[in-house]
């Protein structure tokens, strides 16, 4: 209930502040151990945007990080889902933030979307395998 | 020997009253700051021997890459330094009112802060035992002031207990000690604790702990002119006709303990944040500066470095103008001290061997956020009597801290109004820095309501969002196979920087692991 009210005035807030972003359901807890959202594209938004970018363009600096739309790297499916839960070189693993519906469902959003049109749809017990 | 039983009972008592501490310290080091180290400095480095104009290059112009290029010179060694930055300091960094700084993503936020108002983005606190960075302040005329960890007077919040409202630390850290030391006391003296007590013990025991939690002598802890001198008073004692003193309601272990409010209240205790703990007057990269002055003629500034190539003999970087130069140069030397974070070095062509490559691979940087508000007045010090030090929160900004500096003036002050690691950090880091500010103003609000009233502007750094780190700091997958091999010499270059060290995060470990680097150089160099 609590959390419906804070959400509400956030989604105000971000109404307010029309910055094109779409609300989001955010962690109650400093030490919430993983995140709230449960859909691909909200669970995309909440953490993998914050290094690929909100359309999945990546970024350039002293380092770059890649794009995911339309990456050839995204065609295996085991291979997302290695990253997502253990990372790779730099990337940090993100297993440990959520739980394996939620990394099927990112692994879903990426291949499917962002300009990505792969085949295969991944499961829940497809990243339980691969922890 | 009896003495031998006796000495694994009292151990076995001090684990028991230890519990609760360490599961509050293992959430600490959950929290990010995971190894509390002290540093093993002894003063500054001597390095004996003619280089005989050896040459070394260093990359990175932070406090490693400065210390290095520092001490290297004055051995004799010919230095240069390439930076990414328009400026030296790396992490060692402060924005200020004027400062415009833009993530990655091309996000742009400009710093309002009135003058002398600050955000240490980074590193913003120098514990005592950080025997290095202290003395390269005293040697470069540093000024320190304390950094105030520990008020008695901030806040502990939890969103779950006392129906939100914060508590202070001083009444929760009294109860919990002092209601501690009740039931143990009582659990002593009723022989309950025989197994683990001897009765010459038991006698100590309830002593001090009387002591220690302010019983009284029923062994109670109790609303109380005692108690009330560390908890704080109803109605404070005033002067000639005014009270004496009213003593405060205890609030029950129970309600603490269900509250949680026992989270933070050792987490300022750990060697890296007991008192006397420092920050430079002024911000951060005053350091920074300092170093930056008895280098500064040796670094190359928005130098992108694009490969790395060492040989039998020497080291060649290639590099382009960071501000999207394509024209290549290059810098050459014997040696190179490599700083660059391996979450970066990692996508930079270089010719390093197996074990090297597998160690820069290893390493991912951890997310974290800060977010710096400004408010019109200094609502902490004049409604809420906080001077410094910082109130714990269960929201996702996990922190809340007070300027240790300037108390009582009339002008803005800056709440460090958030410091998130974990999922929170990942979550601000993912939105736009205007709803990073909204949402710490949104907690921040819940502990002090004045928030929105006093809201000025705000600036928020999320560390994947850093386009020369991508990330707050190297964790190691599995140390234990490549730390050894990172520290090795691989084609005449040595790896420096936090994540070469022991502590980790830490300028200390910055500093340190530029330390040891060229200490193993010279030695290669002179015994060569």
């Amino acid at each position: 209930m609590k959390r419906q009210i804070s959400l509400a005035v956030f989604a105000a807030a971000l109404a307010a502040s029309a910055s094109g972003a779409f609300a989001q359901d955010f962690v109650v807890s400093g030490s919430t151990k993983n995140l709230p959202q449960t859909e691909g594209d909200a669970i995309y938004h909440a953490v993998c945007s914050g290094c690929h970018m909100p359309e999945g363009e990546g970024a350039v600096g002293a380092g770059h990080y890649p794009a995911l739309a339309g990456d050839a790297f995204l065609e295996s499916p085991d291979a997302v889902i290695a990253w997502v839960l253990h990372g790779y070189k730099a990337m940090p693993p993100l297993g440990g933030i959520m739980d394996d519906a939620q990394v099927a469902a990112v692994v879903n959003y990426v291949r499917h979307n962002l300009g990505n049109n792969f085949e295969g749809e991944t499961t829940a017990e497809d990243v339980a395998a691969a922890r | 020997m009896s003495e031998n039983v006796q000495g694994m009972t009292r151990r076995n008592l001090l684990a028991m009253v230890g519990f609760a501490a360490g599961a509050s310290a293992m959430y600490s080091a959950m929290a990010g700051m995971g190894y509390a180290g002290t540093s093993d400095y002894t003063g500054p480095i001597k390095l004996e021997g003619d280089p005989k104009g050896t040459t070394v290059l260093v990359l990175g112009a932070g406090l490693a890459g400065m210390t290095a290029a520092y001490e290297l010179t004055k051995a004799g060694y010919k230095v240069q330094i390439l930076e990414y930055r328009e400026k030296a300091g790396g992490r060692c960094w402060t924005l200020r009112g004027g400062d415009v700084y833009t993530e990655l993503g091309d996000f742009k936020q400009e710093v309002k802060f009135a003058e002398g108002n600050y955000l240490n983005p980074g590193p913003w606190r120098i514990p005592s035992d950080h025997y290095a960075v202290l003395d390269y302040c005293k040697r470069f005329g540093v000024k320190l002031e304390p950094f105030i960890q520990i008020n008695y007077n901030a806040y502990v919040h939890n969103t779950e207990a006392f129906g939100g409202k914060p508590q202070r630390f001083k009444e929760i850290q009294s109860d919990y000690r002092g209601q501690i030391a009740e039931l143990l006391a009582k659990a002593v003296d009723q022989k309950k604790l025989d197994e683990l007590v001897t009765e010459e013990d038991a006698a100590l025991l309830i002593e001090s702990l009387k002591k220690y939690g302010v019983l009284d002598d029923k062994l109670e802890y109790v609303k109380s002119g005692a108690t009330s001198l560390y908890r704080g008073w109803a109605v404070d004692p005033g002067g000639g006709t005014q009270s004496a003193g009213e003593p405060s309601e205890i609030i029950s272990l129970a309600d603490i303990l269900k509250g949680r409010l026992w989270n933070d209240l050792i987490t300022g205790e750990s060697i890296d944040h007991q008192a006397a703990i420092f920050q430079p007057v002024g911000g951060m990269d005053m350091i920074a500066q300092a170093f930056e002055k008895e280098v500064k003629d040796l670094i190359t500034y928005n130098a992108k470095v694009t490969k790395i190539e060492g040989g039998e003999d020497g080291v060649t970087a290639t590099w382009v103008d960071s501000n999207g130069g394509t024209e290549e140069k290059t810098a050459k030397a014997d040696y190179c001290i490599c700083t660059i974070p391996f979450s970066v070095l990692g996508q930079i062509e270089h010719n390093f061997g197996s074990e090297m490559s597998a160690a820069i691979d290893d390493v991912y940087y951890a997310s974290s956020i800060k977010v710096g508000l400004e408010f019109k007045r200094r609502f902490w010090e004049q409604d809420e009597h906080i001077y410094g030090g910082i109130s714990y929160t269960n929201t996702p900004i996990t922190l809340i801290s007070y300027p240790s500096t300037n108390f009582f003036s009339d002008g803005p002050g800056v709440l460090l109004s958030g410091y998130s690691w974990g999922a929170a950090s990942y979550q601000f880091n993912a939105i736009p820095a205007e709803q990073r500010i909204e949402k710490a103003l949104e907690y921040g609000s819940q502990i002090h309501p004045q928030m929105r009233d006093e809201f000025s502007n705000g600036v928020a750094v999320a560390w994947h969002r850093v386009p020369w780190t991508l990330g707050c700091y190297g964790e190691w997958r599995d140390m234990d196979a490549n730390y050894a091999n990172a520290c090795k010499m691989d084609q005449r270059t040595l790896m420096a920087g936090e994540h070469i060290s022991h502590l980790p995060a830490w300028q200390e470990g910055a500093i340190l692991s530029a330390l040891d680097a060229i200490k193993r150089l010279h030695q290669h160099v002179i015994g060569a």
